[in-house]
């Protein structure tokens, strides 16, 4: 009888899925639920940013430069005269778009190379693998650069630069996943059913690495915007007059003295959404990581 | 031991020439004419013809290559376009300023981090631990310029307690000699521009540590809770160890090994990092130096940089991984 018990308890912790015991977990992670709700609140004022802000990011008007936090601008104005909490509100659009599309990016061009180099092997592997320890013997910082350098500044290219520096983290985390699961059985009998390469790829093995791209991708996304706020305060990113964090703060620099206002709060934007995306990144690794599950 | 050395050695040999042809074909894959961009509107058609013989754009690819390759070996990065200067020379007047911030940083990081990281794992979910690793949360979320900035403000502009920018007051007239200003003061004797020299290097220091200090903080805390666990703690306790001997001789030594893994492996960062940092600070560094290079498209001096720092990176892992391996007699490398 107590055997009896025993299996039907086995059964009942086998049928639960690792998703289903992830996001239980996630749900019981205080710290993680913080995150969401930090990202829920960024996603909420980037959509609808127009009626929240209280004033036009852009118009410009210099009888109202350099003004103090006041009820009438809550986070004072620039030396342009411009609303910077209204400017900030802007931002939130600009920084995540940043953040998606970049790490979109890498997504894409990572996750296919590292399926093709762990399911194909051989040389396309050695080729491929070859080019991502090559990126990787690059400081990300510096990659970022020298393709900025070739592209020119921009958005969309410090966009596209960003997206590539992180491909080879992508493609090594998939590569691998690849090798564990290419030799499972139920891979076998895929393949001895006569499925095609493209379908056990997508079907059998993306679908079992989904766990660890999605903690890479949460993080990334908090990367890729204090990367690309980098950027842009180096001149090389978003350029004026766009209401981009970092280019605010490379703006701001200049009065830190006697308008410090204009340099701390896209400060604090920037640090408060990538915290988000790290909070809400390690509640997944903590949820995701088998050997927390009981 | 040796063998792995050796082959490790010759192992950097493919990359850096992989690294070598990345730089090389920078310059051939901006999109338009890199004369004319390099060049800018104020460039005749002398200049552009001057300047496409001088970079070796009349011979053939492999040719260029070539030539790009054998001056490198010998120290030739070329001259600078904007002020005709040897780019070699520009990065040897730079990188004793960044070497200088990026160790006085990575020796702060390493202190905070590691003392932070073990008084949380000791005293686990304590307000101690609570507060250091919600302060780790903070640090690497928040962009290193800003936190620069922030500094500047509170300490340099509000307190007057430290200079904000530059490397040395200009009042400290010291004679230069490595251009390493600390290792000059102290070879001159001259302790006035010592003091300067290290209260210009705190606050960038200080900015430039706080990622690395607050990853290391998470590595420690987490290797010395694994640690803490072990039996060969509980069997030093039960043999009645004091805790202090405990922890000195038996926690701090065990998880120190990858804290030194985690620590070089920020090297990267504390190089990237240094581009920000010198930027918010105006140092003449070569994160600087490689920042206005991008920005006056002056190629010469930006491939110059890039193949510094990435080399210098390279060797730095290379030494890591030695240190590694002599630090943990586990490992053992065929």
């Amino acid at each position: 009888m107590a055997n009896l018990t025993g299996m039907t308890e086995e059964k009942r912790i086998k049928s639960e899925s690792l998703w289903t015991i992830s996001f239980r977990r996630m749900r019981k992670n205080r710290t993680a639920i913080a995150g969401i709700i930090i990202l829920f609140i960024f996603a909420v004022i980037a959509i609808f940013a127009p009626l929240i802000a209280p004033y036009d990011p852009f118009e410009q008007n210099f009888i109202t430069s350099f003004r103090p936090p006041s009820a009438e601008n809550f986070l004072g104005t620039d030396e342009f005269g411009r609303d910077v909490f209204s400017r900030i509100i802007y931002g939130a659009r600009i920084s995540l778009q940043i953040g998606f599309v970049s790490v979109f990016i890498s997504l894409i061009l990572g996750v296919s190379l590292g399926l093709v180099a762990g399911y194909y092997g051989g040389w396309i592997d050695m080729l491929i693998m070859r080019i991502m320890d090559l990126m990787l013997s690059f400081p990300y910082i510096l990659l970022a650069l020298v393709i900025m350098s070739i592209l020119g500044p921009g958005i969309f290219n410090a966009m596209i630069a960003i997206g590539i520096v992180y491909v080879p983290q992508y493609a090594r985390i998939v590569r691998s996943s690849v090798l564990s699961v290419k030799k499972k059985e139920y891979v076998m009998a895929a393949q001895a059913l006569g499925a095609s390469d493209l379908r056990i790829i997508l079907k059998h093995v993306f679908l079992n690495s989904m766990a660890p791209i999605i903690i890479q991708t949460t993080l990334s996304i908090g990367r890729a915007i204090i990367n690309a706020a980098g950027l842009s305060f180096l001149g090389l990113g978003a350029q004026p007059p766009t209401p981009e964090w970092g280019a605010m703060l490379s703006n701001g620099q200049d009065f830190l003295r006697n308008a410090p206002w204009i340099a701390t709060f896209p400060g604090i934007a920037i640090a408060l959404l990538v915290l988000g995306f790290n909070l809400v990144g390690d509640g997944f690794r903590d949820a995701f990581d088998p050997r927390l599950h009981k | 031991m040796f063998n792995y050395i050796l082959r490790r050695v010759l192992l950097l040999i493919p990359l850096l020439l992989a690294i070598s042809v990345v730089v090389f074909l920078m310059i051939h894959l901006i999109p338009g004419d890199p004369v004319q961009i390099m060049l800018g509107d104020k460039g005749t058609a002398e200049d552009a013809a001057r300047l496409r013989r001088e970079l070796g754009f009349d011979q053939p690819l492999y040719i260029q290559y070539y030539k790009f390759l054998t001056n490198l070996v010998q120290g030739d990065l070329g001259r600078s376009i904007r002020n005709r200067n040897p780019v070699i020379n520009e990065i040897a007047a730079a990188f004793p300023a960044t070497i200088e911030l990026t160790v006085l940083s990575m020796i702060f990081a390493s202190i905070i981090g590691i003392a932070a990281g073990i008084v949380s794992a000791i005293k686990q979910y304590s307000l101690i631990d609570n507060l250091t690793m919600v302060g780790a949360l903070l640090g690497i979320s928040m962009p290193v310029f800003w936190v620069g900035m922030m500094l500047m403000l509170i300490f340099g502009s509000r307190l007057g307690w430290l200079p904000i920018s530059g490397r040395i007051s200009r009042l400290a007239d010291l004679e230069i000699i490595t251009n390493f200003y600390l290792i000059d003061s102290i070879l001159t004797g001259n302790w006035n521009a010592f003091r300067s020299t290290f209260s210009h290097l705190i606050l960038p220091a200080i900015t430039l540590a706080t990622i690395p200090v607050a990853m290391i903080a998470r590595m420690t805390r987490s290797t010395t809770l694994e640690i803490l666990n072990q039996d060969y703690i509980r069997t030093a306790r039960a043999k009645g160890l004091p805790e202090k001997v405990v922890i000195l001789k038996h926690v701090l030594k065990n998880s120190l090994i990858p804290v030194v893994t985690i620590i070089g492996l920020q090297f990267g960062s504390f190089l990237g990092g240094a581009v920000l940092t010198e930027t918010v600070f105006a140092r003449a560094g070569v994160g600087r130096l490689l920042i206005n290079g991008i920005l006056g498209r002056d190629f010469p001096v930006i491939q110059g940089a890039v193949i510094f720092i990435a080399s210098f990176f390279i060797f730095i892992n290379l030494i890591v991984d030695i240190l590694y391996s002599y630090l943990d007699p586990r490992i053992h490398y065929s």
